[in-house]
């Protein structure tokens, strides 16, 4: 009995005292993505990007301009290195509920990054929200998450709002720069929430920056046909038709605008099927001119010479490009990173208090936006997308116009000069 | 709205339905045939219009085959499905009690689907481009290809369907089945082999529609669901079993949903035609041409 009593003590005490000793080498951070399931493959890019921006931020890597590249790994925690540990989520939100407690609990995180779900993203930021430890979020981005009240809740991403904040900026900058004056708009969105919450927030922004709606049409995506929709879009004759659709739906509305001949003068798109590969795998040359809304593109490399070389770093190493999804994650793992170096302790109160105070310039990220500073909400108040454009059979960047690769095609040829 | 409403979008209008809901109206007389003959709603008939879109798809993905070309193949390939559903499950169940037959081709709905999306994956696929694509002009009016080559498809299918069942021994042994099982296997009618013939022709019906969509419409996993629900309503409202009463509701259907979702508003489409479902079968129950 006695014996037993003194391992038991023996035992407690190494655990007691292993912790510290390992968080000098050691900063683990938990990592929350669906790495098996239907998202696998997005997963995985996800889990790669993850890698490579811990394995900048452990390796010296001199001459990169990113948080934490020069000097091994986080200077003012005696250069301890960052260790990832992976869970896996399957696009569960009560699997991403469990395993962001596994991960605080028993993995003994000091943060957590994930879910790119949102639906999951919302559960196990509760879990980290009641544990008092810090979620960075990088890659969900339904505008409810940043209205919750939560206190360890950080998001780097633009979310849904914001994005459409974007569509008049951009189309506020196409007047001012490109002398194009929009006055009409029409919108086209499918009846999901996503599709309803959009053309409500672009109904009042129309309304607030002086453009008419001439029609607003909320469809269902599963629709066999979209000739009423069509027809009714085209009588309003709006400049710009903002239209929220999935994949399905946009091809049929796109196969619709040609049969029946209608070209506004631009389509602005919200992601989605429109970003698809397979829309233009589907549409071809009809495909042609469409202006989508993105996070991210490859072609920004152009202007930020930055993007190539991490890019080429993540191709030698797993034989894949970048894209909004992967870009995002890197950039979410960097601002962790730098938080935890700057609170300059594993204390979840430290490292909320360094998160609070971020303040990334925008050019020392992968990213096109103004930088990262986080506002009460724990929203970055510095994110923006951009605006591509379908050219000669790709997206290219076309706004904002500082980091564009080419001109903007404005207004889109009507199918009959094709 | 003003300027939209010319009569020669009115027409355009009418027609798009008019071309649609000749597409329904065929998805609809298979499974009208189907529970005519044998009194069983088949929930899977989707899946079947879904089979057929794949097998279109990859005559096309694997061997270039354009979906027109490969169209009597897929009816064949359906009809060949349809008889082997019939022969491995649906036999087992013409005695059970109706809500086993229901839980049986909603099971098999669950299985078609669960089954293309493993084999297939959940994408969007499409047909990227056929020798029906383009336009044409019709009254002087556009039109999509496409969409003028499924509706004529579809009325010769179902032109093909009625005079079986009017002209030919097999489709008067099916109409005899249909009315009365024990009368007719009494006049020497081999009832397993008739339900098994209609359930080959309603899928192949399926079959057939699905190729004539796949040469516009993308496929994928849950594609059936986007029509189902709009061929139950036809079967109810032409009269169960009909497959006049299927066309000529296909053809209300699609102007109601078209025309009516452009003049009441799009959002109301499906209402509009649930809408006219319900005042049709609440004044006659058994649809416009069904038997009492």
């Amino acid at each position: 009995m006695n014996r037993a009593l003194v391992s038991l003590l023996a035992l407690s005490l190494s655990l007691g005292s292993s912790t510290p000793a390992a968080a000098q080498e050691e900063i683990r951070i938990g990592v929350l993505y669906p790495l098996t399931g239907a998202a696998a493959s997005t997963g995985l890019e996800l889990k790669n990007a993850a890698e490579l921006a811990a394995e900048i931020v452990n390796a010296d890597m001199k001459d990169l301009p990113l948080p934490l590249a020069p000097g091994v790994g986080l200077p003012n925690l005696k250069n301890a290195k960052v260790k990832l540990v992976f869970a896996d989520h399957q696009g569960n939100p009560q699997v991403g509920a469990s395993e962001a407690e596994r991960l605080i609990t028993q993995e003994k995180v000091v943060a957590i990054l994930g879910c790119y779900f949102s639906a999951v993203t919302a559960t196990a930021s509760q879990v980290a929200e009641r544990q008092g430890v810090p979620f960075l979020n990088a890659d969900s981005t339904s505008s409810t998450l940043t209205q919750r009240g939560f206190k360890w809740f950080f998001r780097t991403t633009p979310h849904d709002e914001l994005f459409v904040h974007n569509f008049f900026a951009f189309l506020k900058d196409v007047a001012a720069k490109k002398k194009i004056q929009v006055k009409t708009l029409a919108v086209l969105n499918e009846n999901t929430l996503w599709g309803v919450e959009t053309a409500k927030l672009e109904e009042k922004l129309a309304g607030e920056q002086g453009y008419k709606l001439t029609e607003k049409i909320l469809y269902p995506a599963k629709s066999t046909q979209l000739t009423s929709e069509v027809q009714r879009i085209k009588g309003a004759s709006a400049d710009v038709v903002m239209q929220s659709s999935y994949l399905g739906d946009a091809i049929l509305a796109m196969k619709t605008y040609k049969d029946l001949g209608y070209t506004p003068a631009a389509i602005l798109a919200n992601d989605a099927g429109f970003n698809d590969s397979e829309f233009l795998k589907t549409l071809g040359k009809d495909g042609e001119y469409i202006l989508s809304r993105e996070v991210w593109a490859l072609d920004l490399a152009a202007q930020k010479p930055l993007i190539k070389r991490v890019n080429d770093m993540l191709q030698e190493r797993y034989k894949v490009n970048f894209n909004g999804n992967s870009a995002r994650a890197f950039t979410g793992i960097l601002t962790l990173a730098d938080a935890i170096n700057r609170a300059g302790s594993t204390k979840p109160e430290a490292i909320q208090k360094a998160l609070r105070e971020t303040n990334i310039p925008g050019d020392k990220l992968i990213m096109p936006w103004d930088g990262i500073q986080f506002d009460e909400t724990g929203q970055n108040k510095l994110g923006a997308g951009i605006i591509v454009q379908v050219q000669q059979g790709k997206y290219v960047t076309v706004w904002p116009f500082k980091l564009a690769s080419k001109d903007i095609v404005w207004p889109m040829p009507p199918w009959s000069k094709r | 709205m003003e300027q939209a409403l010319s009569v020669e979008i009115l027409v355009q209008t009418l027609l798009s339905g008019v071309l649609i809901g000749l597409v329904y109206a065929l998805v609809a007389v298979g499974l009208t045939l189907i529970f005519g003959v044998m009194d069983i709603v088949n929930f899977a008939h989707g899946e079947f219009l879904m089979l057929g879109m794949y097998a279109s798809f990859w005559g096309w993905a694997l061997f270039r085959l354009d979906p027109v070309v490969t169209l009597p193949l897929t009816a064949v390939l359906l009809f060949a499905f349809g008889a082997a559903v019939y022969r491995l499950v649906i036999r087992r169940i013409i005695a059970a009690p109706m809500l086993s037959q229901i839980f049986t081709t909603f099971g098999l709905m669950i299985l078609l689907r669960g089954a293309a999306q493993y084999l297939w994956k959940p994408d969007f696929r499409s047909v990227e481009s056929t020798i029906v694509s383009g336009r044409v002009t019709l009254l002087g009016l556009p039109f999509g290809l496409p969409q003028v080559v499924a509706a004529a498809g579809a009325v010769l299918t179902t032109a093909g369907v009625w005079w079986f069942m009017r002209s030919t021994r097999t489709g008067a042994a099916l109409e005899a089945t249909a009315a009365d099982k024990e009368a007719a296997a009494l006049m020497g009618i081999d009832a397993q082999r008739m339900f098994a013939i209609a359930w080959g022709i309603g899928a192949a019906c399926a079959g057939v529609a699905g190729a004539l969509l796949a040469t516009y419409f993308p496929v994928f996993p849950e594609v059936g669901a986007n029509f189902i629900l709009i061929a139950f309503v036809l079967v109810a409202l032409g009269g169960f079993g009909s497959v006049i009463g299927a066309l000529w509701a296909g053809i209300l259907v699609g102007v109601v949903e078209v025309l009516g979702g452009f003049l009441v508003g799009p959002a109301y489409k499906l209402v509009l035609v649930l809408a006219l479902y319900l005042v049709v079968v609440w004044l006659r129950p058994h649809g416009l041409m069904g038997r009492a």
